[in-house]
């Protein structure tokens, strides 16, 4: 506390929240001379009037670097045009979130920027606003509670007398005693006036000129590229026959050993990629993938689910599906995904300058993880965190792929190998065979309806690799349902897989909401009033569903040669969505024209962003349930690049994306991840809808569409 | 191999392999690091660059066939910021940014021969570059804007 006092000399004040306390507490730094060098600090004001933000969470096309600033600066009442952006440095115990309750992280994964930070960021600047405010009654000796702030002003309303934050920062001092802010004191909702409003994102400006750097662009004196040929079967383990060879050609620096792979440096990138292709690899086969081939694996998977030696994981049993009453009639189908590849459009890369004495390191990467990736880096370098800088550049996608560090490290032990920085470049050929994928699962529902048509059993079960990634998005929390058991079969085929955005929610929501619609159809009920008759209980996603029905019109709009499908869903936020499609018979290609969204997502903090999140969602939603497949053959992805694994692209996309967000003052919850589940049920109910056939296998290539519209 | 070509308007020479590409000669031995590396195949676009004022995948273009002749990136599209760009931020067109240098060069060489372009026209034009992030609808109301913009 000794220390937590005005800074004179470089002028300004500087505020951090320390995690894991109580509350939250505020400290200043003292520093003679120099310009301000900020640690576990969340925000500086300085005599300019600017005000720094420092952000915790890396940009890789989400926005929350200019979201979560945003939260801050509402509550501080800064002036949004006098604050500068910073990262902040890499520091759990600091800057980390703890949503899972596993400790500080620093990882972006699973949508938590925004809902994550959002409390503390708050706290963070109402603390700030009372510490100017407080010094400022002080100076003008008046009551505290005569104050108030106007945008980077704290005005005395009483006297007509008003002082900058910036000309607080060159008298102010630090409170001996921090001030305590409690969540009660925060602002109402009702009062934000930055949240909620259209802030333009403050990293487009240098994105639109091509000035943005990620990890990529990254250019050191000396530099030299390393390209990694990886094991092809997943763990197998590389002897290389023509190490001399390859080491002569034009060039090329040596080769190096990996434990999954065999790394060539060179001193430019075409010839490490050039000898990359040249390396004669001698591989392990003695490993569990050896042989896998996931379509022919796929046809065992429904004997999986019955074969009683594979245990099962209980992820929900309310009342008892053994014992109800009343059924009527019996329903049950089998839904099946394939593997899917993130396919972010950076490949993966990472710059490694380890010092000659090997002492230290620079290392510049674009991860959704950075603290993680400093733990493996220092591990990987044999050396101690402090040793270490890293700078987080922006992502070129992430998606989930860039939460693992296995590029990073690869790097890490290629720069150990020689005395020159390193940069490691993935082409797009590795990026996909070593690739890390959504599981392939098959889930197996079993429902009963009463004599009114109600389900009032629910039997699901889902199997594949990927451990808990299978079973996220099973449950049916907001169906009124009083009979269910949700229940994952893991299965180890001996593959990578990765959590993969918005994780298991895609391929479960699809499974759960193509039955529940075939369901409502059976019984001669229209989707949406089935969905509401569920909803029932759930006002907050009964009105989700209710907007999306307005929206689009549902029940009303009829375009010829063109259907509608809805689907519901909650990824963290809830969503209700329609799609309109139409059909080529002949092709078996759908065309999906128009997409309608209801979002409920509480507190929408920068609601054009989200918007753009949730059209992005929908597009990979979109991309996934119609033609992102990766299969496996003698345990070697099939795949290599854009030619035979199909992302979305423009004429695909739909003509128009219609997103709404239900207006709210609850706590925020997560959006990058939220448009993508119900896609691919919303198109292929609509596809029900047009043909009377069912669709069970995402994606819905035109060769299973064509097998459905013949079955 | 000594290639000179003009880049961005000014003439540039350089020292390569033999067989270099249009891409690493731009990113890597010139420093201009906008035009990005996607697939290596022509496959996504993200490379996109004007070549004599048409649209080409530098991933895939000898370095030799470019002697000569003018080439332009995204550093050198507009001294002022073109309509484009303009537009781009209007729409707020990026997420994570990096195919978006590619989007905005193949865009530009549409406008420039159709300023008029119908939405058929755009799509058909644009389809060569891919967005992971699903940013089509909003490239598609920032071209617009910007053929506003440009009449």
């Amino acid at each position: 506390m000794s220390r937590r006092k005005f800074i004179g000399v470089t002028g300004g004040l500087t505020f951090a929240i320390s995690i894991g306390g109580i509350g939250c507490t505020t400290l200043g730094s003292s520093r003679k001379e120099g310009p301000p060098v900020v640690f576990n600090a969340w925000v500086q004001v300085r005599t300019d009037n600017s005000v720094v933000i420092y952000n915790p969470a890396v940009e890789m096309g989400q926005g929350s670097m200019t979201a979560l600033p945003v939260i801050l600066a509402e509550e501080m009442d800064a002036d949004w045009s006098r604050v500068i952006i910073e990262e902040s440095p890499i520091d759990r115990e600091t800057y980390g979130h703890n949503v899972w309750g596993m400790g500080p992280w620093m990882g972006i994964v699973g949508s938590i920027a925004v809902h994550g930070y959002f409390d503390r960021l708050r706290i963070a600047g109402a603390q700030a606003r009372k510490i100017l405010m407080m010094n400022a009654a002080k100076k003008w000796e008046v009551d505290l509670n005569e104050l108030s702030t106007k945008p980077g002003l704290v005005v005395h309303q009483k006297s007509n007398r008003q002082l900058t934050f910036g000309e607080i920062a060159s008298f102010g001092t630090m409170p001996a005693q921090l001030p305590e802010i409690g969540l009660e004191q925060l602002k109402d909702p009702n009062d934000f006036r930055l949240i909620g409003t259209v802030i333009p994102r403050r990293d487009v400006p240098e994105k639109v000129r091509g000035e943005a750097i990620y990890s990529m662009d990254i250019s050191l004196p000396d530099m030299v590229y390393a390209s990694v040929k990886h094991a092809l079967i997943n763990k197998s383990t590389p002897f290389l026959l023509n190490g001399d060879e390859v080491s002569q050609m034009p060039n090329v620096v040596k080769t190096v050993i990996l434990e999954n792979g065999v790394g060539v440096i060179a001193t430019t990138i075409q010839s490490a990629f050039k000898a990359k292709d040249q390396l004669n690899i001698e591989w392990s086969s003695d490993v569990l993938a050896s042989g896998y081939d996931s379509q022919m694996e796929a046809l065992k998977y429904p004997e999986a689910i019955d074969d009683s030696t594979i245990e099962r994981k209980e992820i929900v049993n309310e009342g008892s599906v053994e014992n109800v009453k009343g059924i009527v009639k019996s329903y049950t189908a089998d839904y099946y995904n394939d593997y899917t590849y993130h396919a972010q459009m950076e490949p993966l890369n990472a710059v490694v300058s380890l010092a000659k004495d090997k002492q230290s390191a620079e290392i510049w990467v674009g991860t959704q993880a950075p603290d993680s990736a400093l733990r493996d880096a220092a591990e990987a370098l044999e050396l101690d965190e402090s040793q270490i800088t890293l700078n987080r550049c922006y992502l070129g996608g992430g998606f989930g792929r860039r939460a693992a560090r296995d590029y990073l490290v690869e790097a890490c032990h290629l720069a150990k190998a020689v005395d020159k920085p390193v940069k490691l470049v993935w082409n797009r050929e590795e990026d996909v065979k070593a690739g890390m994928f959504r599981p392939a699962t098959l889930q197996r529902i079993k429902a009963g309806v009463d004599v009114d048509g109600n389900l009032i059993s629910w039997e699901y079960c889902t199997t594949g690799p990927g451990r808990g990634l299978i079973s996220t998005g099973s449950s049916i929390r907001y169906y009124d349902i009083p009979n269910q058991k949700i229940e994952a079969k893991h299965l180890d085929h001996g593959i990578r897989t990765r959590s993969w955005r918005a994780e298991g929610h895609g391929a479960n929501k699809f499974a759960i909401e193509a039955f529940v619609d075939e369901i409502a159809s059976d019984q001669k009920v229209d989707s949406m009033e089935y969905r509401r008759g569920l909803l029932k209980n759930s006002p907050r996603a009964l009105a989700v569903l209710n907007r999306v029905a307005k929206m689009s019109n549902w029940g009303k709009a009829n375009v010829a040669n063109r259907s509608m499908g809805l689907s519901f869903a909650e990824r963290d936020s809830i969503t209700a969505c329609v799609c309109e499609i139409s059909l080529n018979q002949n092709s078996g290609k759908i065309k999906v024209h128009q997409v309608w969204m209801a979002v409920d997502a509480g507190i929408v903090v920068q609601p054009d962003n989200a918007t753009a999140q949730i059209e992005g969602a929908i597009i990979m939603g979109m991309s996934s349930a119609l033609s992102e497949r990766i299969t496996f053959k003698n345990g070697e992805v099939e795949q290599s690049n854009f030619h035979d694994y199909n992302v979305l692209r423009h004429d695909d996309a739909p003509e128009r994306i219609d997103v709404e967000f239900i207006s709210s003052t609850e706590h925020p919850t997560g959006i990058g991840e939220a448009g993508l589940p119900a896609v691919g049920g919303a198109i292929a109910n609509a596809f029900a809808s047009m043909t009377g056939k069912r669709l069970y296998h995402m994606p819905f290539t035109t060769v299973l569409v064509m097998e459905a519209i013949k079955a | 191999m000594q290639t000179t070509f003009k880049l961005n308007g000014r003439n540039v020479t350089v020292n390569t392999e033999d067989d270099a590409l249009l891409l690493w000669t731009i990113r890597e031995d010139l420093k201009l690091t906008g035009t990005k590396f996607g697939c290596g195949r022509a496959l996504c676009g993200a490379c996109t660059v004007h070549l004599d004022g048409q649209p080409i995948r530098s991933c895939v273009t000898p370095l030799k066939a470019i002697g000569g002749k003018s080439v332009t990136t995204i550093e050198g599209l507009s001294e002022e910021g073109h309509p484009l760009q303009q537009s781009w931020v209007k729409e707020q067109v990026p997420q994570c940014g990096y195919c978006q240098s590619g989007q905005i060069m193949q865009a530009a060489t549409l406008l420039a021969e159709n300023p008029s372009a119908t939405r058929d026209e755009i799509t058909t034009h644009m389809n060569g570059i891919i967005c992971r992030c699903g940013t089509y609808t909003r490239i598609v109301k920032a071209i617009e804007r910007a053929s506003e913009l440009m009449k």
